[in-house]
């Protein structure tokens, strides 16, 4: 095994850096810049039983060291999906996984089935956590017992691996990974975007349409940092972290706390190249830290 | 193709209220940008890029010229730089305005504020490919006036003020009665006044050039988006447009 190569449930990972769901669409953009083979796996955005339109605009403001978003689950359908974005990414020698989002548990079990239909997507990336949408989402997020029965109903019908994709906007964040986990969970991801609002002055109104947002960026990174480790003290369950990611050592960071990989998601908005960047300097920064390989690193911050 | 890239800013200035002029020296961008797209202006420190569309090009020295308001921290951060940084930016961006080579055409470009910029791109290069060109051009009042010399060089120019404090007072569409016969009209500009114009010049040949705030600036993320007639019932400003045809999208 190289010394960046990582292995999950369901996902054999040349290296640990997969794009964030959202902040890469489908890939397509991207694949302008640089192959996309040599990211660890992509990671697609939500999809839904039927075409979503989203919010209104402006659908995305920026803050201090972040950005809020509320974009609303806008895609084309599950199926759609399949046929036309799973059959571009399929192309390329890397990994798969699909987001999944619904606003009942019918429609998650809908959208999960749907992608057993495909032998090209290598495991779901359960989002009960999207801090936008008036139904569904959040609501599954919030609450163990509702995140446990759709992880549960979820694992029931899915041929794939699922890891379920943890909001932080929580107060406790060990009871909804435990919950997930009873329930089935292969993995966990975490963590999504934090609630926000912001007011622009002159017009005294909210600065996205939707009023509140998706925080993210670095300001999040180091409540990612402290659930991420919370959690790996109490759920045996490999973590894909994320949260503010930017470079090389913020990744190291992530390992340290206890994830296995991690996402990348709002710094590809600054720099499309981000995520290549990273992987190019990861052998280095955990050399220059001790570790021979991402595996190593995994979990090792020191408590005592 | 947009690319990542350095710009080299060689002269920054000041031309109007909050208004500021600053010349970009790079090869990628100058030799392949076209009338219509922008630049994504990233600034150190911030999280989002600024779009800011080109307003002059000169590509025998390699420079692009931007112009942009002061409005919020980032634009007052980028008015912050000077001669001989560089900044980071994405580009060149959208795609641009159809143009004409036909010298029989008469086209007409309608500006507004911060909008003016793009046209005079635009009216420049029409202008050399001997279009007849006819420009409206709006401020809110006479301290935020630009770029009215360079438009008298390359088109009949109309100025308008909101508050008649230089030349007529009232709004771009007042104009619109009184200029001669044109076969196509561009305009950018406030949404209002974009609203304003293609409800007037409903059944012309037009086109609009739409502004939002953006998140990654090449069509990913999905923040930028505008309802359309078309399937999936939605355009990207950042990639599909940000020029239009005026029916295409609905405002």
């Amino acid at each position: 095994m190289s010394e960046l190569a990582v292995a999950m449930p369901g996902l054999n990972l040349n290296n640990p850096i997969m794009p964030a769901s959202g902040c890469f669409g489908f890939g397509r953009e991207y694949s302008n810049y640089y192959d996309l083979s040599e990211l660890g796996a992509v990671i697609m955005k939500a999809a839904t039983g039927t075409a979503r339109l989203g919010n209104p605009t402006p659908r995305v403001a920026e803050t201090a060291s972040g950005m809020l978003n509320a974009i609303g689950l806008q895609n084309p359908g599950v199926d759609k999906i399949i046929e036309h974005e799973v059959q571009f990414l399929a192309a390329y020698n890397t990994p798969i996984i699909a987001n999944i989002a619904g606003s009942t548990i019918e429609e998650y079990e809908m959208v999960a089935a749907a992608f057993n239909k495909t032998d090209h997507v290598h495991a779901l990336e359960l989002n009960i956590s999207c801090p936008n949408v008036k139904e569904g989402g959040i609501q599954f997020g919030t609450n163990p017992v509702m995140a446990a029965k759709v992880t549960e109903r979820v694992k029931r019908v899915s041929k794939l691996p699922v890891y379920v994709k943890l909001s932080p906007n929580v107060t406790d964040i060990v009871a909804m990974a435990k919950a997930v986990e009873s329930a089935g969970a292969d993995g966990l991801s975490m963590i999504n975007t934090l609630t926000g609002m912001q007011i622009h002055l002159p017009s005294k109104r909210p600065l996205i349409a939707n009023k509140t947002g998706g925080l993210s960026g670095p300001a999040i990174k180091p409540i990612a940092i402290r659930m991420i480790y919370e959690v790996k003290q109490r759920v045996d369950l490999p973590i894909i972290g994320m949260g503010g990611i930017c470079n090389a050592e913020d990744v190291l960071e992530f390992l340290l706390a206890g994830a296995s990989a991690v996402a990348v998601g709002t710094a590809n908005f600054g720099n499309p190249l981000v995520c290549r960047e990273i992987i190019a300097d990861l052998p280095d920064v955990l050399n220059r830290f001790g570790f021979a390989s991402v595996q190593e690193a995994i979990g090792k911050a020191v408590f005592v | 193709m947009i690319k990542k890239e350095k710009l080299t800013i060689i002269a920054t200035e000041q031309i109007a209220k909050d208004t500021i002029e600053m010349k970009l020296k790079n090869i990628h961008v100058s030799e392949t940008v076209v009338p219509g797209q922008f630049l994504h202006i990233l600034m150190e420190g911030h999280t989002l890029g600024r779009p800011i569309s080109i307003a002059d090009i000169d590509k025998e020295n390699h420079i692009v010229t931007i112009l942009f308001k002061v409005i919020g921290a980032g634009t007052k951060r980028l008015a912050e730089y000077s001669v001989g940084q560089q900044i980071d930016a994405l580009g060149p961006s959208g795609n641009g305005f159809p143009l004409w080579q036909d010298e029989k055409v008469t086209v007409l470009l309608i500006g507004g504020g911060i909008g003016v910029p793009p046209m005079y791109c635009l009216g420049k290069q029409l202008a050399k490919q001997n279009v007849n060109v006819i420009a409206i051009l709006g401020f809110q009042t006479a301290e935020y006036v630009i770029y009215e010399e360079k438009f008298n060089q390359i088109a009949e120019t109309y100025i308008v003020t909101d508050d008649g404090s230089y030349g007529n007072k009232g709004f771009v569409t007042d104009l619109l009665d009184q200029v001669e016969e044109f076969d196509c009209y561009y305009t950018c500009g406030p949404l209002p006044m974009i609203q304003a114009i293609t409800g007037k010049l409903k059944g012309k040949d037009g086109y609009i050039s739409l502004e939002e705030r953006m998140g990654c600036g090449v069509g990913a993320c999905l923040a930028c988006m505008i309802p359309a007639n078309n399937e999936s019932g939605y355009k990207k400003i950042c990639s599909d447009g940000p020029v239009f045809r005026a029916e295409e999208v609905t405002i």
